[in-house]
């Protein structure tokens, strides 16, 4: 099982919410302000759809193997 | 995979772009530093070209050799670099209305030549930059700024175009389809001759909302919906083709490129 850790660069984010609406998982919920906020970090998978498909680079995904 | 290689080739210091929020470019710019971090390309032997439009900006944020050329002219700049230069990998990256419009000839002439050039081609159905008029590869009856009524028009699919023009490797996805796009990149940064990676993008500032699309969100699952793969669409009654577009590999083979016919017809 591989664990994972998300990190939100605010600075790059534009709310445009696909991180959000694609992550199988549904790690991510939005905030007040409209930006993604990593609510449910223990069910990701590390599967990196939100880094690939992050059209400002504002997502990054460390994963790491813990067996 | 180490996740930070592809960030030598992207100037990180320079973002946030000037994409519309949810805009596929970015997406494009990440695929193709992946590929190019996987392949571990030195990037003084690499070449972004770039056209006019949103496309075009992307060469504003690598870090590999760049170079901005004329709207839809950037082809045949392209053509000279690899003639004068053939060690270095060209990657030309083009608009839809810069490629298949004003541009048309050169991309044809660069097929049938077989020059070794990487085109991707990131098609957004419209001109976005300048308010979102309709190109030649806007399907038939789209609502645009210049078609309020329906595209009158038909359209055209290069990527048929180029396979009967004599490119090397030629292949369609979508921004949705996100590993698909990295691995053909990839593979075909890695062919000889020309090769062309046809991107459908979404533009959720124009074509999303004047075809009543939706948000980012709505297109993305559009394009989910609309692309299959070719294999699956050739199966298809011709009047269920007309519901759906198709992605994957057209073209797969290995001409001899400009390069080699220049040198053999010296001797």
């Amino acid at each position: 099982m591989k664990k994972a850790n998300v990190a939100i660069n605010k600075d790059l984010c534009k709310k445009c919410a696909i991180c959000v609406h694609f992550c199988p998982k549904e790690v991510f919920t939005i905030d007040q302000d409209g930006y993604p906020l990593i609510s449910r970090l223990d069910k990701c998978t590390g599967c990196r759809l939100c880094f690939l498909r992050c059209p400002d680079f504002a997502l990054e995904v460390e994963t790491e193997l813990d067996d | 995979m180490p996740s930070d290689d592809y960030k030598q080739y992207v100037a990180m210091d320079r973002l946030p772009s000037i994409w519309c929020p949810g805009c596929g470019n970015g997406v494009a710019l990440k695929a193709l530093a992946l590929a190019f971090a996987e392949l571990e390309m030195p990037p003084d032997k690499t070449l972004l070209a770039n056209g006019i439009g949103c496309s075009g900006r992307v060469g504003d944020y690598v870090r590999c050799h760049r170079f901005h050329g004329t709207h839809g002219r950037t082809l045949a700049f392209v053509t000279g670099i690899k003639l004068v230069r053939p060690e270095i990998k060209a990657v030309c990256l083009l608009g839809d209305g810069d490629c298949s419009a004003i541009g048309m000839s050169h991309f044809v002439h660069s097929a049938r030549r077989n020059v070794d050039i990487v085109t991707i081609v990131i098609n957004n159905y419209n001109y976005g930059m300048t308010g979102g008029q309709f190109s030649p590869l806007s399907p038939y009856n789209v609502i645009t700024s210049t078609s309020r009524s329906g595209k009158a028009e038909p359209d055209i699919d290069i990527c048929k175009l180029a396979d009967l023009a004599g490119a090397n490797y030629v292949f369609r996805t979508t921004i949705y389809h996100v590993v698909e796009m990295k691995n053909y990149i990839k593979e075909a940064l890695g062919k000889k001759g020309f090769s062309l990676v046809e991107i459908v993008s979404p533009c959720p500032t124009y074509y999303a909302r004047y075809n009543k699309i939706g948000n980012i969100i709505k297109q993305l699952e559009w394009l989910k919906d609309k692309f299959i793969p070719i294999e699956e669409y050739n199966q298809m009654k011709d009047a269920e083709k007309e519901n759906f577009f198709w992605r994957g590999r057209l073209t797969n083979r290995d001409l001899p490129d400009l390069y080699q016919h220049t040198r053999r017809s010296r001797g």
